[in-house]
């Protein structure tokens, strides 16, 4: 118990943390001491190539992409407390805790979780997956199993499923609409250890 | 409507009566006359039968007999036919009328049918089934079941939730035995019940056997109102896995309660013996599993035995574990979840198909018979009746199954991402019927049991009150109480894409986090798999992406849909049964598809003259040109209303035309370079079917070349310029091909047309798979003398302008119903009913009216087509030509004169 308390008093305005993320004191701890390993040098924030040390997150086709959703616009710096808040998306539904209406929404909704599957997707920012961005990711996901025309035979496929307003993009709202049927709260979630 | 609904079933109603009514009496009037025979009927039959003598003197004497009877002979498979009939009529009937299952599960049915006839062999005769027999049980009747449940196992799900899954089948299965088993003990001390003589370890095997679940019928109904996916699996997974627990518990039981005095050193070998059972099933299962799949890396030159390997594997891996007394369900399961991965890959989609039905079939088949057995001896079992004690057996059966739920629900929660909340646990406990299995074992308890008859009165009792309470309830309580649902139904490629994103992004997540879950250890399988398994097990070593495998999940589930809808299977899995497009078509439309595909299925098997021979199957062609069309189809249905563009834009991609060049830029009309005579010294062969025209392949899937006019080709390939982005684009996708559009021919669209002579005649071929290349369409001119009078003409006279066509959705649904069955073109029309159903109608109008006849046609042609060898030209073709058989239309009336059709 001493030891929890002395690593969660490093951390400054836990309160606010906690509250805004919704998670337990002890995931914080586990999650600093993490951000501490992953912390080459006891720098105070994560730079890219400290992410790109976990071996597991290089043959991960989408690892750069992850990585780079940590980091907001033109930073080259994440601390803790932003690490904490991406990690938060993950966060599984929480059943039980009562809904207040005057509550923001809940950094582990299903449409902030829809938001960040997005947002890996639209990697320009311009709110749409157009048809280069959708192959690049099927390119990476998909490897050398199939010919870049097959590959472009199922972006088209993609964007005409989910296209509904015909600029061959897939804007947010047709993101979400296509995946309306899915069990977003659960497959976007992890199981954070204490 | 619903008075005609209700007549017909009392019409069928009647009609199974007399049935089930005839069978019955075969069967026991059978035995009458083999009363001694009967109940012998898994050995051997008895040959020199006194009563066969009786029957049918034979003295030596006599001469020749001009008429016997050799009933012995027939009589074990003889009886199992009719035993199997007489179930499957019963099943038909409830099928008729689709309220009765919705309501009241099949299971429910099945036993108060197998309850009236055993009811009447009852009063006639006294005997029980003798083809029911516990060997044949564990021999005959269960792998089939086991082998359907484990082979449409929802794999991915059952690896997310693996851990729960086995915690409750295994634990969940041993607290159940232990509990009901000690509080029986508990009770059995009670002075006024009279049952001191039942030891403890009596009681704990009574226990061992009513604590394996079975819950078909909550499957079916979990799976009607699409439960949370976690909830069914874990259901699922148990009834499979508990079976294997059940068994091997019951065995180590079975030999404790024949011992006289219990040791503890027996307690820790009976427990060795549990893990040793368990385990050597499952490398049994390993081990034919994966010769299975090494097997079918052979066998792509015997198609036709393919399926068989999966059947003789499968049970041989049965067998083999019973034959060491290892949990032989443990070692199928395991098989069948090893193998199907592998040779599903290395098989024909033909073979696949054949697999997956006749897997289902006979499983639902065995599922159908223990039920309808369960009935017929529930009436004909000797009974011992003590209320107390049955009584008390469901009460425990309820509560410790409740209890263990909710305790081990507890316990394996926090280990969850999902946790299952209090509804999902009722859902578990509820879900706990009981069923084949303990039926099964009950029977199989050894004769020097004291009270082998209470228990078996005491089991079937409560099977009959879970199947039928707790069975009938369950979709009410469930439904009442809003249990999580969730949506199984296969995805669209969409979901499919970001799904994997997001499996993706948890893995990396959770690398970043320094912890790993299921994807951790999915990942390091997929990588052993990649790199060692398939490499060893699979012929044609490709690692495929599961985006691109959604493209073959959905021929398969098609190509199982055309085996005949099975909506109402009991345990269909999930991922099997739900036809993505039912998502996309109104129910209407829906239904016409189901009725056209599967006629239209049949018609082409009839038409596959290979298929008459008995060394060859059908080759696969025509089944891909079916899924090729219905992929259309569905890439059609993804865009609703915006389908029939007049103008097609410029992004598109056309694979037919010459690369950078589009619509639009295409060099401007002009006259073909081409005189019909170099045409016709040079047939043109359009490789790949980058052009088949839809209208015409709908003919030409039928009778594989057809003959048009010049004009009508011309209008043809202004169809095909109009599809062309479509086909490119799944031909592309299904395989990259290689085309080249002959030159001359990228003119063909324009509006003047081709400027051939209309005299002319062309005659388009079909020719699918030569090679594994896809397919080839083949236009070669028929010279004007030879054909054009002697053949019936693919008239496109009466096409409408290509956007009318397609808006008029109720003329055409008002066109369709007035389809018959004489119009086989109707009938081909294969996944396309929208678009294409015009074509049929201009068709079969067509036809009509160049008959004076009005469709009337003779007997000996009753589809209107008859086989005849075409006239063959061009020498290039002449293989191909050789090799198949040519289906063209055939006008019974006499030939039309090619100025009357334009």
């Amino acid at each position: 118990m001493g030891s929890s308390n002395s690593t969660l008093s490093k951390i400054p305005n836990l309160g606010r943390l906690i509250e805004e993320t919704g998670f337990t004191p002890a995931h914080i701890k586990r999650l600093y001491k993490r951000f501490q390993a992953l912390d080459k040098g006891n720098k105070g924030y994560l730079s890219p190539q400290d992410f790109g040390s976990v071996k597991e997150l290089a043959t991960n086709p989408i690892g750069d992409r992850i990585i780079g959703a940590f980091f907001s616009q033109g930073q080259e710096t994440v601390d803790f407390h932003s690490f904490v808040r991406i990690l938060a998306h993950f966060r599984p539904l929480d059943k039980n805790r009562a809904k207040r209406p005057d509550s923001p929404e809940p950094i582990n909704s299903r449409i902030s979780k829809l938001r960040f599957a997005f947002q890996l997707y639209d990697q320009d920012n311009d709110g749409k997956i157009s048809r280069d961005e959708l192959l690049q990711v099927l390119r990476t996901m998909l490897e050398m199993q199939v010919t870049e025309e097959q590959l472009e035979s199922i972006a088209d496929r993609t964007i005409q499923e989910a296209d509904l307003d015909g600029d061959n993009a897939i804007s947010f709202d047709e993101f979400r609409k296509s995946l309306e049927k899915v069990n977003i709260e659960h497959k976007m979630s992890s199981r954070f250890l204490h | 409507m619903d008075d005609s609904i209700s007549c017909k079933c009392n019409w069928t109603s009647k009609y199974l009566v007399c049935l089930v009514i005839f069978l019955s009496g075969a069967l026991w009037s059978s035995r009458d006359v083999l009363s001694n025979a009967a109940g012998a009927t898994t050995k051997a039959p008895p040959v020199n039968s006194p009563a066969w003598t009786q029957v049918s003197p034979k003295p030596q004497t006599q001469p020749l007999p001009v008429f016997t009877i050799n009933y012995p002979r027939i009589q074990v498979p003889f009886e199992i036919t009719l035993w199997i009939l007489l179930a499957s009529f019963a099943k038909i009937g409830f099928n008729m009328y689709h309220k009765i299952t919705i309501w009241i599960p099949e299971s429910c049915l099945l036993i108060s049918v197998g309850l009236v006839v055993g009811g009447i062999m009852y009063a006639v005769h006294g005997m029980p089934p003798a083809v029911l027999t516990s060997n044949v049980f564990f021999l005959y009747m269960l792998p089939p079941i086991v082998l359907d449940s484990s082979y449409f196992m929802p794999t991915r799900p059952f690896f997310e939730n693996v851990g729960t899954v086995l915690w409750f089948a295994v634990v969940g299965t041993l607290w159940n035995s232990l509990g009901i088993g000690v509080s029986l003990y508990g009770v059995c001390q009670i002075e006024a019940l009279g049952l001191k003589d039942i030891n403890l370890q009596e009681n704990l095997l009574f226990a061992s056997i009513i604590s394996a679940v079975d819950p078909v019928a909550v499957l079916a109904v979990f799976e009607d109102i699409s439960i949370n996916e976690q909830l069914y699996i874990v259901v699922f997974g148990e009834c499979l896995f508990n079976d294997a627990v059940t068994v091997a518990l019951y065995n180590i039981l079975s030999f404790v309660a024949t011992m006289p005095e219990v040791e503890t050193v027996d307690v820790f070998l009976g427990m060795a013996r549990f893990v040793v059972v368990g385990l050597g099933g499952l490398f049994f299962g390993f081990l034919f599993g994966f010769a299975a799949a090494f097997t079918t890396r052979f066998t792509a030159h015997v198609r036709e035995i393919e399926p068989f390997f999966v059947f003789m594997f499968s049970y041989l891996a049965y067998l083999v574990a019973e034959l060491f007394s290892l949990s032989s369900i443990m070692a199928i399961v395991t098989c069948a979840l090893t193998m199907k991965y592998y040779v599903e890959e290395n098989v024909a989609q033909r073979s696949c198909t054949t697999i997956r039905h006749v897997v289902k079939m006979l499983g639902t088949m065995s599922e159908t018979l223990i039920f309808f057995f369960l009935g017929v001896a529930t009436i004909t079992t000797d009974h011992e009746w003590n209320w107390g004690y049955i009584l008390f057996t469901l009460l425990f059966a309820f509560v410790w199954r409740a209890l263990g739920v909710f305790v081990l629900t507890q316990i394996i929660n926090p280990f969850r991402t999902i946790p299952f909340n209090f509804k999902d646990q009722f859902g578990l406990a509820y879900g706990g019927l009981r069923g084949a299995i303990c039926f099964a074992l009950v029977f199989l308890l050894p004769q020097n049991i004291t009270c082998r008859n209470l228990f078996i009165t005491a089991t079937i009792v409560v099977i009959l009150f879970t199947v039928f309470i707790q069975g009938i309830s369950i979709r009410p309580l469930v439904e009442c109480m809003k249990v999580r649902r969730t949506n199984r139904k296969l995805g669209t490629i969409n979901v499919e894409i970001h799904k994997r994103l997001m499996e993706h992004t948890i893995a990396g997540i959770e690398d970043i986090c320094g912890q790993w879950s299921h994807y951790y250890w999915k990942d390091k399988f997929k990588k052993f798999n990649d790199r060692v398994l398939r490499k060893i097990l699979i012929r044609d070593n490709r690692a495929e992406s599961s985006i691109v495998a959604l493209y073959k999940k959905l021929e398969l589930q098609n190509a199982l849909e055309l085996l005949g809808p099975a909506p109402s299977d009991l345990s269909a899995a999930p991922s099997l049964m739900d036809l993505q497009t039912k998502r996309n078509f109104p129910a209407s439309d829906l239904r016409n598809m189901h009725e056209l595909l599967s006629k239209n299925m049949y018609k082409i098997r009839q038409r596959t003259v290979e298929y008459t021979k008995k060394s060859a199957l059908p080759n696969d062609s025509k089944v891909r040109e079916i899924l090729i069309r219905r992929h259309i189809s569905i890439r059609h249905s993804f865009r609703v209303g915006s389908f029939p563009r007049t103008g097609v834009s410029k992004r598109h991609r056309f694979l037919s035309l010459p690369p950078r060049k589009n619509m639009e830029s295409r060099s401007p009309p002009s006259r073909p370079s081409y005189t019909s005579e170099n045409l016709l010294r040079a047939p043109i062969i359009f490789r790949h079917g980058t052009w088949i025209p839809v209208a015409t392949l709908d003919l030409l899937i039928l009778c594989s070349s057809i003959v048009l006019s010049a004009a009508e080709l011309n209008n043809t390939i202004k169809q095909i310029i109009f599809r062309s982005r479509l086909f490119s684009t799944l031909f592309g996708f299904v395989r990259s091909a290689s085309y080249t559009l002959p030159p001359g021919l990228a003119s063909l669209d324009n509006a003047e047309g081709p400027g051939l002579e209309d005299k002319q005649s062309w005659k388009m071929t079909l020719h699918p798979c030569s090679g594994s290349r896809g397919t080839d369409l083949e236009l070669e001119p028929l010279s004007a003398t030879s054909s054009v009078s002697q053949l019936q003409r693919f008239s496109s006279r009466q096409e409408r302008p290509l956007q009318n066509r397609y808006h008029q959705p109720e003329r055409r649904e008002h066109e369709l119903g007035q389809q018959t069955s004489r119009e086989p073109i109707a009938e081909g029309l294969w996944g396309q009913p929208q678009r294409d159903s015009w074509t049929a109608h201009r068709y079969s109008r067509s036809r009509d009216e160049h008959r004076p006849g009005g469709g009337n046609l003779p007997p000996s042609a009753p589809t209107g087509w008859a086989q005849e060898p075409l006239i063959q030209k061009g020498g290039g073709s002449q293989n191909h030509l050789n090799r198949r058989p040519h289906w063209r239309p055939h006008n019974p009336h006499g030939p039309q004169s090619p100025g009357q059709v334009d």
